[in-house]
């Protein structure tokens, strides 16, 4: 058998041909653009990816574990620490599921308050994530206090209505915790009426800017197929160019008498990804506004669900909703009890990374915080 | 549901596939497939029937149980019937859960069951990650958190625990441990255990 060829360093030194073609670096869990603690083990060859494996667990606290060891509504603050930016849709996806397993009926005006909080955490959600992917680019800070600025505004509503910014724990089976307090639904029209002046603001100095379209536009594209077979789901699907948004097709909730578009992307970029979440934010703002002029009077609760000492009958159930950042389903069994037999969560944020190693191979290093930041994870959800 | 099964026993004679009846309001019934066959129906299922899109993949943990069941059994000489309530021990096991939609037709969910034979040495069922993709990391998360051995899979490692930790903490009979190294502020029956060891010692 013949030796390897020798290689020599420009020392002098001889080197290993297998040895010195790649490099092994790891990206994170401290790292300003992993959205969290989030690591990545990456093999370069050069400055290009040509290995990618994500490591998990940094937040994991087993939240499915603490949750059947609870009662049913205990099941439902805890549900706000999953995805804390978005604590409302978590609500309602629990909600829904318990709703689906014990057949439960859900107040009228408390279907409009939760469509309304609903896609104000859809908007809140959208305005930190173009922030944060131009903070991943390197534009670090301004554009995300751009995006924070609007975030606040919705926050403070939030919290006039909940008593929290982030940490909500609003809805309960058959409706919510408690109504509008006078004056909100004002305020809240004024925020809404708003938004689209900051999107336009966003966009002008945004969508057109060479530097932006150079860092998103043909990179990392993904096939429809592929986004569906690796369970690609929300925005980053339908910017693959797949119509389907669960608010359609499933038409939970009420969202079967709201008129809305679902917009679509072409190429699968990055760029189209990031361009989907301002045209979704501008269509949850006409939802927003159809919401908000037919709620009516009425109760915001179901008198006849119980939440403490609830015990549904013995089954199933999964149920899911189009949450800003993905499909976020509950699968829940119950065997007649006080608590959950089992518990169980469906994390976009996780399986929405399925796909991250693909789309990264044969990118730059540089590259791979954007597209990790055009994904839109957080850890919360991803590790649980 | 119905229809689904019909059709995979078309073109899977040989595959044992049955339904199993959700008790509750929901309505959502499942297939119970058996693990020789399991990968074939996937891909059936996929290919055929359009279920494009793998949404939830989890684990459940069934403890042995008992269930009660009335017959009727002959007694004496003129072998009258009498009604008796016996009852039956059903093993554990673990089981395989995954949700399915069609994104191409917008159906769903279509529940799929897959078990293994037992709790402790019998717990391989084949993975459908070939199949479908996202199932890769929610496998994982089952073999790490339930102990689920799934043959096929790509890369089968633990996923939110340490690769050190020896046990599957979604298990209903997990015990966590009180060496107090997971614990550094011991209180309630942790602390109680703690002191009566430290007595003992």
């Amino acid at each position: 058998m013949m030796a390897a060829p020798t290689v020599f360093s420009p020392g002098g030194t001889p080197v290993s041909p297998e040895k010195s073609r790649t490099i092994d670096v790891s990206l994170g869990p401290q790292h300003p653009s992993t959205h969290g603690v989030f690591r990545m083990n990456v093999t370069l060859d050069g400055e290009t990816v040509v290995k990618l494996q994500p490591v998990f667990g940094y937040l994991h606290r087993n939240h499915e574990k603490i949750a059947e060891g609870n009662s049913w509504l205990a099941a439902m603050p805890y549900t706000d620490r999953l995805d804390y930016f978005c604590s409302l849709t978590n609500n309602w996806a629990y909600a829904l599921a318990v709703e689906k397993l014990a057949g439960i009926e859900v107040a009228e005006r408390a279907e409009y308050i939760r469509v309304i909080v609903g896609e104000l955490t859809r908007l809140q959600n959208h305005s930190a994530f173009l922030g944060f992917i131009l903070g991943d680019m390197g534009a670090w800070g301004t554009a995300l206090m751009y995006g924070f600025r609007e975030r606040e505004k919705i926050l403070d509503l939030f919290e006039s209505l909940t008593g929290a910014r982030m940490m909500c724990n609003y809805m309960r089976f058959g409706g919510c915790r408690c109504d509008l307090p006078p004056g909100w639904l004002v305020a809240a029209r004024k925020v809404v009426d708003g938004f689209p002046a900051f999107l336009d603001e966003m966009e002008a100095l945004l969508t057109g800017n060479e530097i932006l379209l150079a860092r998103l536009q043909g990179v990392a594209p993904l096939a429809p197929a592929r986004a569906i077979n690796s369970g690609m789901s929300g925005p980053g699907l339908r910017a693959s160019g797949v119509d389907y948004d669960i608010r359609k097709v499933d038409g939970y909730g009420i969202y079967s008498r709201f008129k809305f578009r679902v917009p679509r992307g072409g190429a699968g970029d990055c760029y189209d990804r990031f361009m989907l979440r301002v045209l979704e934010a501008r269509e949850s703002v006409e939802i927003l506004k159809q919401a908000m002029s037919g709620i009516p009077d009425g109760l915001i609760l179901n008198p006849k669900a119980r939440q403490r000492g609830f015990h549904p009958p013995v089954g199933e159930a999964y149920g899911r909703i189009e949450g800003p950042k993905g499909e976020l389903g509950f699968y829940l069994i119950s065997d007649g009890g006080t608590r959950p037999y089992r518990f169980r969560i469906r994390p976009p944020s996780l399986i929405n990374l399925t796909v991250l190693e693909e789309l990264c191979l044969g990118t730059k290093l540089a590259d791979v915080m954007v597209i990790l930041g055009s994904i839109d994870i957080v850890l919360g959800e991803v590790d649980r | 549901m119905t229809e689904v099964l019909q059709a995979i026993l078309a073109a899977i004679p040989s595959a044992s596939v049955e339904l199993v009846r959700n008790p509750g309001p929901s309505g959502q019934h499942s297939l119970l497939v058996g693990r020789d066959h399991a990968l074939a129906v996937a891909e059936f299922l996929r290919d055929t029937l359009g279920f494009d899109f793998c949404s939830n993949v989890t684990g459940v943990d069934w403890l042995p149980h008992k269930v009660k069941q009335t017959v009727l059994r002959k007694e004496g000489a003129d072998a009258k019937e009498v009604r008796e309530t016996v009852e039956r021990e059903v093993p554990g096991f673990l089981e395989a859960v995954y949700h399915l939609y069609s994104i191409a037709k917008k159906s769903g969910p279509l529940t799929l069951r897959v078990r293994t034979g037992d709790r402790a040495g019998d717990v391989s069922v084949p993975s459908l990650t070939p199949v479908w993709k996202s199932a890769e990391f929610q496998e994982r998360e089952a073999y790490d958190l339930f102990g689920i051995r799934f043959t096929g899979h790509p890369d089968l490692r633990r996923i939110l625990m340490w690769d050190g930790f020896a046990d599957h903490p979604m298990r209903k009979d997990y015990v966590a441990p009180d060496d107090c190294e997971y614990e550094p502020t011991p209180h309630g029956a942790v602390l109680a255990r703690v002191n009566a060891r430290t007595e003992a010692a």
